[in-house]
């Protein structure tokens, strides 16, 4: 899964790469009922983005990243309903630094395992919290869900009202932070020696690079990101339920990023934005079919487009430039 | 004290029973991912198969339920062995994500299949007459079905065991789960070899999925609900090995049961902080050898 | 195409204005000739579960509400239409049943929500009914504190503390050590603490409790432990359908009745549609329920006409259908009350008036105060009648309230 995006390249922002922020400060003002929708989508992308940094730079395949999107989405939750704490900054900076410290410490026991085993404790952990947090029904609601959380407005002025305006700029503003800072770290000698490590380890510890700490980094800095996403869904549904930490949800992020491209930042856009669009419209009216479409399309990608859209934009790309060039 | 020791029996009784189906499902995923360091995860969508074969060839067409269960068993291994040849082949040397990945989509496409055609209800088991009722052991009744999942689980073990050790076949597993460089050039074809295992395994997972079909639902979520609980007894276990997974099986059904009659407020919470402790102790499970 | 003389910028625009008055004017016209053809639509979104194990309840409720609808256009005042506009919660998920009540709400606009199977999802939903002023007609969930959390719900289904506080005291006179096992949920915890006020009330003492998985359980286990427990009676609230079958076998394939322990439970554990699939272990199992299809009544055998007529002879109503079959009765009432005109706050108010003596389930009614439902609750005993289990209707408790609210002063 190669692409471009690399310490090689030019760290510049293109012009192209301003392209999205336009059009969600446009979807804005063009599509006022569906901002809700804008919002929930935001906060996956900057998931997908989270998740991107660990399987598709770092190579750590894994399928608990639901436990640190949860873990901040509980504590943004456990703040508001629990404590009354209903700022959303404060609630934000919480969870950050919550899952944060959840990675650090999980990443801390785990990264010093790899394939199988990774794979397992990474669901294990995942379970664990899975299943906390459906037994401490007094802290988290457990089945029914956390209710009355309340967030207070922004700066006191802006108001969470159920159209999702101020939770759409919230997230706008979050996502365009995050991917500010990914894009620092990719573009980076950091990110050059992940991509390393992701292609050859061996020869990466041989080189002498601190394998184990790049990759205890990068682990939690996606928690921390992810617990961010966690935190901002709370505050925009203004509920917190037990699928934010399902296996459904991990494996849903998962189809969203392949689909985009995973390995590259605009994966995690692209990805998102496709998934939940369709799953709005198509879903409802045929839930069954739905899911089997899902199904096909990762058993497509993964046999033939194993790059994702972007992928295949880039070979279509690639091919209409050969055939622009004069034959030599 | 007469009832302390009445449920701990009760316990052990049921959590064996667990136990066993979860070993005949899981011992199949053991040695394919020894032999071939796949990661299937879809391994349940074998086992939900033959839950539903079963229940579909005994309701629908009255067939019997031993020859059901040798149905399930054959009926998964082919489409196994088809499952295989057209899509996990061209897989092996895609690297773990892909893998995962393609797994994952074909429970999804399995659960919709599940449900577009049985719809989402559990799939009612109609024991023959001879397997209901009770049981009675020293002076205690034990449900006669789950005593019978218990003989014929522990038979199926001992074959296993017996047919890995003692075989050439098994011999051959054996060798190309060591080293399969050194297998593959004192001439076994590997390739077939694990075709074979392949259907064995997932043959195994489709009659221990008919089998348990009374104690774990068959319905179409059942992949991604035990998955986790297959792959702990495989990781735990120890891939490629046969005595690992059965331990591993044993004490997770065992302390399922316990935890759910004795304090079901902490959940299967204990079984994952267990299962961390223990990849951490032993990284390879078990019996596993580290490579 | 470049225009580079001023004059000729100015004829263009000219035209081009001229053009645009026209076509405004067209589309206005045709807007209001539309308009003034076409019938008020008075939108319902209808959330319920559609998909997944428990789709046989929303089964049960579009069903009633589509037969409704079908044989009562004709109550509708002339000009006035009621579309449905139904959504799939998939189950007991609170945050998707709110995400589609946003929905509905802010995109396709509806001026009612109806329908809503699970306790869970509707607390989740009930604060954007107050923020929104949406009526919301609770046509299932059951939890007793859900008409207090937004003014503008009504529910016209149960609450479980109707149905297991009168079994708890039913079962005192009989029984004296009570053993709970009930899903852990919303609903689950208020059948628990009826059950328990309504047993202890009357002088009986409970042995033990458990509480189960919502989801997808085993009741094996949790049954053993009640008979190693050996109370005279076990008190099960299970969300109904597929699962009243299961926790059924279980009871029977450890043969707790044989160690001597009575099932009762709400009518959830012997709902009507899951009876053909019990065997005869519900036999003898005492329930208190508002409504049964074997009750026996004009009204109700009217409704189960027609709803083999429509359904055809194999399918069963169950209570969430009467519930659902109610709810629109209400919706009816307010539009021809209010003649399609759904002011929101009018709409509550009228429908805090509804009654119904004639009900599939007997005489029912809406407490103005609490904007929940008043109702019969019968004891039933599940006996075999010509060869088909039947829920038979031994005892009747008159115009039963919600006694939570009542022992919490809650409104």
């Amino acid at each position: 899964m190669r692409h471009n995006g690399s310490y090689s390249a030019d760290s510049r922002i293109s012009w192209v790469e301003w392209l999205p922020w336009l059009a969600g400060i446009a979807a804005f003002f063009l599509l006022p009922d569906f901002l809700s929708l804008g919002a929930r989508i935001l906060v996956y992308v900057m998931y997908a983005l989270s998740l991107d940094l660990v399987v598709g730079y770092a190579g750590i395949v894994t399928l608990g990243h639901s436990a640190f999107f949860g873990f901040g989405a509980y504590i943004a939750g456990i703040l508001a309903a629990r404590l009354g704490w209903t700022d959303p900054l404060i609630q934000l900076v919480f969870a950050v630094a919550g899952a944060g410290v959840l990675g650090l410490v999980t990443g801390a026991v785990i990264l010093r395992t790899r394939g199988l085993t990774l794979l397992m404790l990474t669901l294990a952990i995942a379970s664990i919290l899975l299943e906390i947090a459906n037994k401490a029904t007094g802290l988290t609601g457990g089945a029914d869900g956390l209710s009355g959380v309340t967030i207070a407005p922004i700066f006191g002025l802006f108001r969470f009202d159920m159209f999702g305006k101020t939770a759409y700029w919230m997230c706008l503003v979050a996502l365009f932070t995050s991917w500010w800072i990914v894009r620092r770290v990719i573009y980076s000698p950091f990110g050059a020696s992940l991509v390393g490590i992701r292609e050859n380890f061996v020869r990466m510890s041989a080189i002498g690079s601190p394998v184990y700490g790049r990759l205890l980094s990068v682990y939690v800095l996606s928690a921390a990101l992810a617990g961010a996403a966690g935190a901002l869904i709370t505050q925009t549904n203004q509920f917190v339920g037990l699928n934010v930490l399902s296996f459904e949800s991990s494996g849903e992020l998962l189809v969203m990023l392949i689909l985009g491209g995973v390995g590259r930042i605009y994966g995690a856009f692209v990805g998102p934005v496709f998934y939940m669009i369709a799953q709005d419209q198509l879903a409802k009216q045929f839930p069954e079919y739905w899911s089997m479409g899902i199904g096909l399309l990762l058993v497509v990608i993964v046999m033939f487009a194993r790059d994702g859209v972007l992928g295949i934009l880039d070979r279509v790309i690639a091919f209409v430039r050969r055939r622009r060039q004069p034959a030599s | 004290m007469q009832e302390f020791i009445a449920s701990v029996v009760s316990v052990a009784f049921h959590g064996t029973a667990y136990g066993m189906i979860l070993y005949v499902i899981s011992v199949g995923l053991s040695v394919t991912m020894g032999l071939m360091g796949f990661a299937n995860l879809a391994h349940g969508v074998f086992a939900m198969a033959g839950g539903y074969v079963l229940t579909t060839a005994m309701d629908r067409f009255g067939i019997p339920f031993p020859v059901s269960l040798a149905i399930a068993f054959g009926l998964v291994a082919a489409a196994s062995v088809v499952l295989e040849r057209a899509l996990y082949a061209r897989l092996y040397t895609a690297g773990e994500l892909a893998q995962v990945l393609f797994t994952i989509g074909l429970i999804f496409i399995a659960a919709a299949v599940a449900r577009l055609i049985y719809g989402t209800l559990q799939q009612p088991v109609h024991l023959p007459e001879y397997m209901k009722g009770q049981f009675s052991l020293l002076g205690r009744d034990f449900p006669t079905y789950r005593v019978f999942i218990i003989a014929f689980g522990a038979v199926m073990v001992a074959a296993l065991w017996f047919g890995v050790e003692r075989t050439r076949f098994g011999a051959m597993v054996r060798a190309a789960v060591d080293n399969r460089g050194m297998a593959q050039s004192i001439g076994i074809d590997t390739q077939r070899l694990f075709m074979l295992t392949f259907a064995l395994g997932s043959g195994l997972a489709g009659l221990g999925g008919a089998l348990g079909a009374e104690i774990i639902a068959v319905e179409p979520s059942y992949p991604f609900e035990h998955l986790v609980y297959f792959l702990i007894v495989v990781a735990v276990g120890g891939l490629g090995t046969l005595r690992g997974p059965f331990i591993a099986a044993l004490v997770i059904g065992i302390a399922d049961t316990a935890i759910k009659y004795w304090v079901p407020q902490f959940g299967a919470f204990l079984i994952y902080v267990a299962t961390i402790g223990l990849l951490l102790w032993r990284p390879a499970g078990l019996s596993g050898r580290t490579a | 195409m470049k225009i580079h003389s001023w004059r000729a910028r100015a004829g263009a625009c000219r035209s081009r204005l001229r053009a645009c008055v026209l076509a405004a004017s067209a589309v206005a016209l045709l807007a209001a000739a539309a308009t003034a053809a076409a019938d008020q639509v008075v939108k319902v979104g209808f959330i319920t579960t559609y998909s997944g194990p428990m789709a046989t309840l929303g089964d049960e409720m579009d069903k009633a509400v589509r037969l409704y609808m079908k044989l009562h256009a004709d109550r509708l005042p002339p000009g006035v239409r009621v579309e449905l506009v139904v959504r799939d919660d998939g189950g007991p998920s609170p945050d998707k049943a709110k995400q589609l009540a946003q929905e509905l709400i802010v995109r396709d606009r509806v001026q009612i929500l109806a329908g809503m199977v699970w306790t869970p999802s509707a607390i989740a939903l009930a604060p954007l009914t107050a923020e929104a002023k949406v009526p919301f007609v609770i046509m299932n969930a059951g939890g007793s504190v859900i008409t207090t959390l937004s003014p503008y719900i009504v529910r016209t289904s149960f609450t479980l503390w109707q149905s297991a506080f009168p079994m708890g005291e039913w079962a005192a006179r009989k029984y004296k050590h009570a053993y709970i096992a009930v899903s852990d949920f919303a609903a689950g915890h208020d059948s628990e603490a009826a059950f328990e006020k309504g047993f202890t009330g009357g002088g009986g003492e409970i042995v033990g409790r458990v509480r189960m998985p919502l989801a997808n359980p085993d009741f094996v286990p949790f049954m053993q432990r009640v008979k190693d427990a050996r109370p005279d009676v076990l008190f099960s609230f299970i969300p109904g359908g597929p699962q009243a079958t299961q926790i059924m076998k279980a009871f029977g394939d450890l043969e707790l009745a044989k160690a001597g322990i009575q099932f009762v439970g709400t009518g959830d554990i012997v709902t009507d549609e899951q009876l053909p699939f019990m065997g005869d272990v519900p036999i003898g199992v005492i329930t208190a329920h508002h409504y049964s299809v074997a009750g026996d009544r004009p009204a109700n055998k009217a409704f189960l006409e027609a709803w083999r007529n429509e359904y055809g002879d194999k399918s069963i109503p169950d209570f969430l259908s009467v519930a659902s079959w109610d709810g629109m009765d209400a919706i009816y009432y307010a539009v021809r009350e209010l003649k399609g005109n759904m002011d929101p706050d009018r709409t509550i108010a009228v429908l805090k008036t509804y009654r119904n003596p004639d009900s599939p389930r007997g005489p029912i009614a809406i407490d103005p105060e609490t904007r929940d439902i008043v109702q019969n609750e019968y004891i039933r005993e599940t006996r075999k009648v010509n060869g088909r289990l039947e829920n038979v209707e031994i005892d009747t408790i008159p115009n039963v309230h919600d006694k939570w609210k009542e022992l919490n002063n809650k409104k």
